[in-house]
């Protein structure tokens, strides 16, 4: 891992944007956690809650034209490229007015406005559309670039491999950036990638990738800001392999997490939090007072209680709406 | 001006055509181009892409063999602002990239509330007929049309693949172009000047009272000629051929069935759970008072698709078994 990236060549509003979206990844995802059980929310959700820091050091360094294809866990993919999330919590409540109408709910949000391409519910499954939209950029004469998130488990796909082959061969701007969180459900990476990286299957077929500290915002921002200036001047991919565990289960009322050790959340939440471990070092290299990081947790608290009061009380979508957007036209 | 042209040289124009009318059509897969990485010359001899990439060298790409890869790269580019038409070579290859025609191309746009467009045409080869086995000589449409968002054609005549293609290319939805691989050195006119056939239209082949005959693909062309026997015997069969089986052209179907009072289809996809069982219900529902007798189908049979050329010619509907079905169908009703 490199030595830490020293934070004072960053200007403050940055930093504190920083905070601000990872801070708000987590409300909104501890929040989600909260009102799960109350089943006001259907069906399947998986939270990032532990993995705020890689999706907003990657999307920090993203132009809004600029291009992300998501996972399962994508709500924090979201929020970094900035969906609104009030429109986000309609949508995990099924709602009219939601991100994509209620038609998606978590596992397919999305915002086409904002470049994010979707959540997706087949896991690798949005790796080949993140190629697709790199060659749609370069196709177009555009600088634009794309990424492509995916777990580990993800990453053992096919489409995963074809996809890393395409973009060397392609020389695609695209970015791939592996979110290992140490488990493809309840199955630990220390049995299923037979090694412990994903970086050298990257490098087997020419890409450079790198390992990176995934709860370190700093650090996913200054390797995303190097792999994102090699896509848009035209040099192809990268692969970021970013290490941070997940905190909570794979899935929402259903993972116990009876998988892990007794404690190993305790220990990552006292000792690998991204979000107060950024907060922390703010304040103790004087970039940020602690009443800078009070008021952010203040206003992104009652951002996320308005957004989860708008989802309780908006409307659901007609039941016409089942059959429309189809096709464009049939 | 219409010539005289191959049903493979009238897919190969109207990709020139459009590629010519819009740049956002772009065409990869593999060896779309032939010969990338070689120290010869061009490769693709004889496919529909050859000579493209010279005419157009920022819209032709080559692909490695990523099928799962460069199909979802077609659904990301179509969402993203491009019109791909991607090659899968042959259709039965669906299978390795299945993911991303059943859950990426065919829900996007649903999924994201209308949102997104996936303006992409997947062609394919498909069919029996050229001794390939069991991998590749099957008709998996049924497959296709089963799944919402995608739109699936079939042409069966040269015009109608120009004009398909070129409707397929400006269609703002997923569409699968399915080309039967017996039919690529077939020969018809074609207009010259590009044209589109707009989808879900079906073409009457010929009009006839006596029977309605509903065909796919290469199955048109031994309706055909079951229809020309049939006529020296007094028997008039009236030919539909649906081009696209999604979406299907029902009421053309419905109308024939309504002249004629007979159906019977021919479908070279094997039986159960395919298109002939669908339209035969499709009728069964919407236009039984004007049945005057029980709907035939014939399909290939519930196998694979066998090697050897004895096995395989006795493994699709042939001309003289649509003719004896319609003899037996018309007839036996007759003498009642």
């Amino acid at each position: 891992m490199p030595t830490k990236v020293d934070a004072n060549s960053i200007d403050q509003d940055q930093l504190l944007a920083l905070y601000r979206t990872m801070r708000t990844i987590r409300v909104f995802e501890e929040r989600v956690h909260v009102e799960f059980p109350t089943e006001a929310i259907p069906g399947a959700v998986h939270l990032y809650v532990g993995q705020e820091a890689i999706a907003t050091g990657v999307c920090a360094v993203l132009d809004d034209a600029d291009y992300i294809a998501s996972t399962h866990r994508g709500h924090g993919h979201a929020i970094a490229k900035g969906c609104d999330v009030t429109a986000m919590m309609l949508e995990i409540y099924g709602r009219a007015g939601g991100l994509c109408g209620g038609k998606g709910g978590s596992m397919h949000i999305a915002d086409f406005d904002r470049g994010m391409l979707g959540a997706n519910g087949v896991a690798a499954g949005g790796v080949p559309l993140g190629c697709g939209a790199a060659l749609s950029a370069r196709v177009r004469g555009t600088d634009r670039v794309a990424v492509a998130f995916v777990g580990d488990g993800g990453a053992n796909q096919g489409s995963f491999a074809e996809s890393l082959t395409l973009a060397v061969v392609w020389r695609l701007p695209i970015i791939f950036v592996v979110e290992d969180n140490g488990y493809a459900q309840s199955t630990g990476t220390r049995f299923h990638l037979g090694g412990r990286d994903l970086a050298p299957r990257a490098q087997a077929v020419g890409i450079p990738a790198r390992v990176i500290d995934g709860y370190d915002v700093l650090a996913v921002r200054a390797a995303a800001t190097e792999a994102v200036d090699r896509a848009r001047s035209g040099n192809g991919p990268t692969l970021l392999d970013c290490k941070a565990q997940r905190f909570f289960g794979h899935m929402e009322g259903w993972d116990q997490q009876a998988y892990r050790s007794a404690g190993e959340v305790d220990v990552l939440r006292a000792e690998h939090d991204p979000v107060r471990l950024f907060a922390d070092r703010l304040i103790r290299e004087r970039l940020a007072g602690s009443e800078q990081i009070a008021a952010v947790d203040l206003a992104v608290a009652a951002r996320i209680d308005r957004a989860v009061e708008e989802a309780r009380s908006a409307k659901d979508p007609d039941v016409d709406q089942v059959l429309t957007d189809v096709y464009v036209d049939y | 001006m219409t010539r005289i042209r191959s049903y493979l040289e009238a897919v190969g124009e109207a990709l020139e055509q459009e590629m010519r009318r819009d740049p956002r059509v772009v065409v990869f897969g593999e060896d779309n181009i032939g010969g990338t990485g070689c120290d010869g010359r061009l490769g693709n001899a004889w496919g529909p892409t050859q000579g493209l990439h010279e005419k157009f060298p920022n819209q032709v790409f080559d692909a490695p063999i990523t099928e799962a890869a460069f199909v979802g790269a077609a659904v990301g580019a179509a969402a993203t602002g491009l019109r791909p038409v991607t090659d899968l070579l042959f259709v039965d290859f669906m299978g390795v990239c299945f993911d991303q025609i059943l859950n990426q191309a065919a829900k996007l746009r649903y999924m994201v509330g209308g949102k997104a467009r996936v303006p992409l045409v997947l062609r394919a080869m498909w069919g029996t007929g050229m001794r390939r086995g069991a991998q590749h000589s099957q008709a998996l449409y049924p497959i296709l049309t089963h799944i919402p968002g995608l739109k699936v054609v079939l042409p069966s005549t040269p015009a109608d693949a120009k004009g398909l293609l070129a409707g397929a290319i400006r269609d703002d939805d997923p569409v699968i172009f399915l080309e039967h691989k017996m039919l690529y050195f077939s020969r018809g006119e074609v207009p010259e000047d590009p044209y589109v056939i707009p989808l879900g239209v079906a073409r009457t082949v010929r009009a006839g009272s006596d029977c309605t005959i509903v065909a796919l693909g290469r199955m048109v062309h031994e309706a055909a000629r079951a229809a020309e026997e049939l006529a020296t015997e007094g028997i008039e069969c009236e030919i539909v051929d649906p081009r696209v089986v999604s979406p299907l052209d029902s009421e053309a179907i419905y109308a024939s069935v309504r002249r004629t009072g007979y159906l019977i289809v021919v479908d070279e996809a094997t039986p159960r759970c395919g298109l002939a069982g669908d339209i035969a219900s499709l009728v069964a529902a919407n236009a039984f008072d004007a049945l005057r007798g029980p709907v035939r189908i014939l399909t290939s049979p519930h196998a694979p698709v066998p090697f050897s050329p004895r096995l395989e010619d006795a493994y699709a509907p042939s001309a003289a078994q649509i003719t004896d079905a319609v003899r037996s169908t018309v007839r036996r009703a007759s003498h009642v």
